[in-house]
């Protein structure tokens, strides 16, 4: 699911004792990458679903938002991470996908929901075509910079267009719960929590494909050397807009995810404050592995409701205890930053290479 | 690997490149036969890097024309040069430094892939076999250049001669006709030199090799043909027995010390 697991997967046979003829681990990187990173989601799908049959109806709408914000941070990692650049505007393509979704529930309600989601992506796509080839050949700052822009201007869109748009006030739609034959066996966010996820792996399945295969080589290759990837006969400018319009895609069904979980989509959610926290917690979760997005995506969802309680315990004022968890956020960024700039994931993986070299 | 209808692989015709008023090409010829080593030689200055960077499409000349295989080639974007069958080293390497050796080496085969945009968005079709292809043909080049053992550290936990081999493997593993090596002698020690000299001459068989030194015994070991530049302009050609005898060239670059006559 990572491009650091397989990594290791490939390390290992030089590190350790010469390799058997066929040992699991060779036969199982013998199989098409897609059949691959199927098969570790429909393992995670099962790991997902047997946890919320356990945690049961109270946590599975959180559940449900760390599933659609993991794949939105996956997108932008391979943005970021994968082809090196960054965008402020990730957040613009959630809404995007977010207010297509309302759109498509609020008018069209005969279409069913998976056709809903691939009408999401395509209109996503589209989106992420637009601005990619028109950012194409900005580099670093300036990339940031006029996505910045996409970010903090989409939502005006929203006041502009009051009628069609609905204003700060958004757009609120019904979305349907579990069908009939499953309604005594799962309550209606359990049942949306798991089509998220559902959603949420194949998508992270087909992001971890193009990752760790010949197009996640040719993005790495740019992001570290642009000349050099050139002179290897590996179309720059066409490569990165290709990155971002698949980060952009992640994006957009992230956000219609969100709107059919929350049944509503409002500007602001969609601020600049989404863009930046997303790409803040892909730093902290770690940066250049697919793990580093659940661990991002963790942090979005869990974090701050664990910051804020922690506040409440030590009863300070109101203005204290709205901001506090924020700035507690940033201070762990920069410890992050000095300390462990590899994020989250660094720090696991420095524990797992210590472990082993003990047992070794 | 074989050429047809035209003897030359690369012409370069009256190529002249000006930075504002500095005029860094003059009117320059370049001749490249398939197979065998070209060199390029000139004091600091003279414009061998320009160039190099005009033959490999980094730079666009202000004037002149080049041929590849007898014809103007179809794109001068850098991409398209490389898939065409020109590869070249850099005098930094520019490895890429987050990415492992084997890695390295497999993003230069990357033009021997077969799978078209489709399988390489989905990784279906051709993908997984091209995958292996190039996997065992970046590890084959590893072998080739006696680094296999390091497919799977980073860059830059090597020593430098050791990434010089790096370098020239990710050039060489995509099977180019023309290969453009920068300064590969620069930084490595005398008895490195002399094995280099042995594997750029072995390159030489299966391709056509320019390189651009500043190492004169190497540059007379290993050249069948030589070519001079002088504040952008060529003062001399031929072998490397008639370049040294060139009391131009002696008085350009040579002459100005007895040593280094050698």
């Amino acid at each position: 699911m990572s491009t650091s697991a397989t990594e290791r997967e490939q390390r290992a046979p030089v590190s350790g004792p010469a390799s058997t003829a066929r040992s699991p681990r060779e036969r199982w990187r013998a199989l098409p990458s897609p059949l691959r990173h199927l098969l570790l989601a429909a393992l995670a799908l099962v790991v997902v679903t047997g946890l919320l049959l356990v945690t049961g109806d109270l946590t599975a709408l959180r559940f449900a938002a760390v599933g659609y914000t993991m794949l939105s941070i996956a997108g932008l990692q391979l943005l970021v991470g994968g082809s090196g650049q960054v965008s402020l505007g990730h957040g613009a393509f959630m809404m995007i996908g977010a207010y297509t979704m309302a759109l498509l529930v609020g008018n069209l309600p005969m279409l069913p929901l998976s056709a809903n989601l691939v009408l999401v992506v395509v209109v996503a796509t589209v989106a992420g075509v637009l601005v990619g080839a028109a950012t194409a050949r900005l580099h670093g700052p300036y990339l940031a910079g006029a996505t910045l822009i996409l970010a903090v201007g989409l939502p005006g869109l929203t006041h502009r267009y009051h009628e069609f748009l609905g204003g700060s006030n958004g757009l609120t739609v019904r979305t349907a719960g579990a069908p009939p034959f499953l309604q005594g066996l799962l309550s209606a966010s359990e049942w949306k929590a798991l089509v998220v996820w559902t959603t949420v792996v194949i998508g992270l399945a087909v992001l971890a494909t193009v990752s760790t295969g010949r197009l996640g080589r040719r993005m790495r290759a740019i992001r570290d050397d642009e000349t050099a990837a050139a002179m290897s006969g590996i179309p720059v400018g066409a490569t990165k807009v290709v990155a971002f319009v698949i980060a952009s895609a992640a994006g957009g069904l992230a956000g219609g995810l969100q709107v059919y979980v929350l049944g509503t989509a409002t500007p602001s959610i969609f601020t600049l404050a989404l863009s930046l926290t997303l790409l803040a917690a892909l730093v902290l979760g770690g940066i250049g592995s697919m793990w580093g997005a659940l661990w991002a995506a963790l942090a979005v969802v869990y974090l701050e409701i664990w910051l804020s309680d922690a506040v409440r315990a030590f009863s300070l004022s109101r203005d204290v205890e709205n901001n506090l968890p924020i700035v507690l956020f940033g201070v762990l960024l920069i410890l992050v930053l000095r300390f462990q700039p590899l994020g989250f994931h660094g720090i696991l993986q420095r524990l797992g290479a210590r472990l082993r070299s003990g047992r070794h | 690997m074989t050429t047809t209808a035209t003897e030359h692989l690369l012409t370069a015709e009256g190529i002249t490149v000006r930075f504002g008023g500095l005029t860094a090409l003059d009117d320059v010829d370049l001749r490249v036969r398939p197979g065998g080593v070209t060199g390029l030689i000139g004091p600091n200055g003279a414009g061998k890097t320009t160039l190099f960077n005009v033959l490999s499409g980094v730079l666009r000349p202000t004037s002149g024309t080049i041929t590849w295989k007898g014809a103007p080639p179809s794109n001068r974007r850098t991409h398209h040069l490389a898939r065409a069958g020109i590869a070249r080293t850099f005098q930094g390497l520019n490895l890429f430094p987050l990415m492992t050796v084997l890695d390295n080496v497999a993003v230069g085969a990357d033009r021997l892939a077969r799978g078209g945009p489709l399988s390489l968005l989905t990784g279906l079709g051709r993908h997984h076999r091209d995958e292996r292809e190039l996997r065992e043909r970046a590890m084959a080049a590893l072998e080739r250049f006696g680094v296999a053992d390091t497919a799977y550290r980073l860059p830059g936990t090597l020593p430098y001669g050791v990434q010089k081999q790096v370098a020239l493997a990710r050039a060489c593993v995509g099977d180019p006709e023309l290969l453009l090596l920068d300064e590969p002698a620069g930084g490595l020690s005398g008895g490195q030199i002399g094995d280099l000299a042995a594997q750029i001459r072995e390159l030489g068989r299966d391709m056509a090799v320019v390189l651009v030194e500043h190492h004169m015994d190497l540059v007379m070991e290993v050249c069948d043909h030589i070519v001079v530049l002088n504040f952008g302009r060529v003062i001399s050609t031929g072998t490397p027995d008639e370049v040294r005898a060139d009391p131009e060239v002696t008085r350009a670059y040579l002459g100005t010390t007895d040593d280094g006559n050698e």
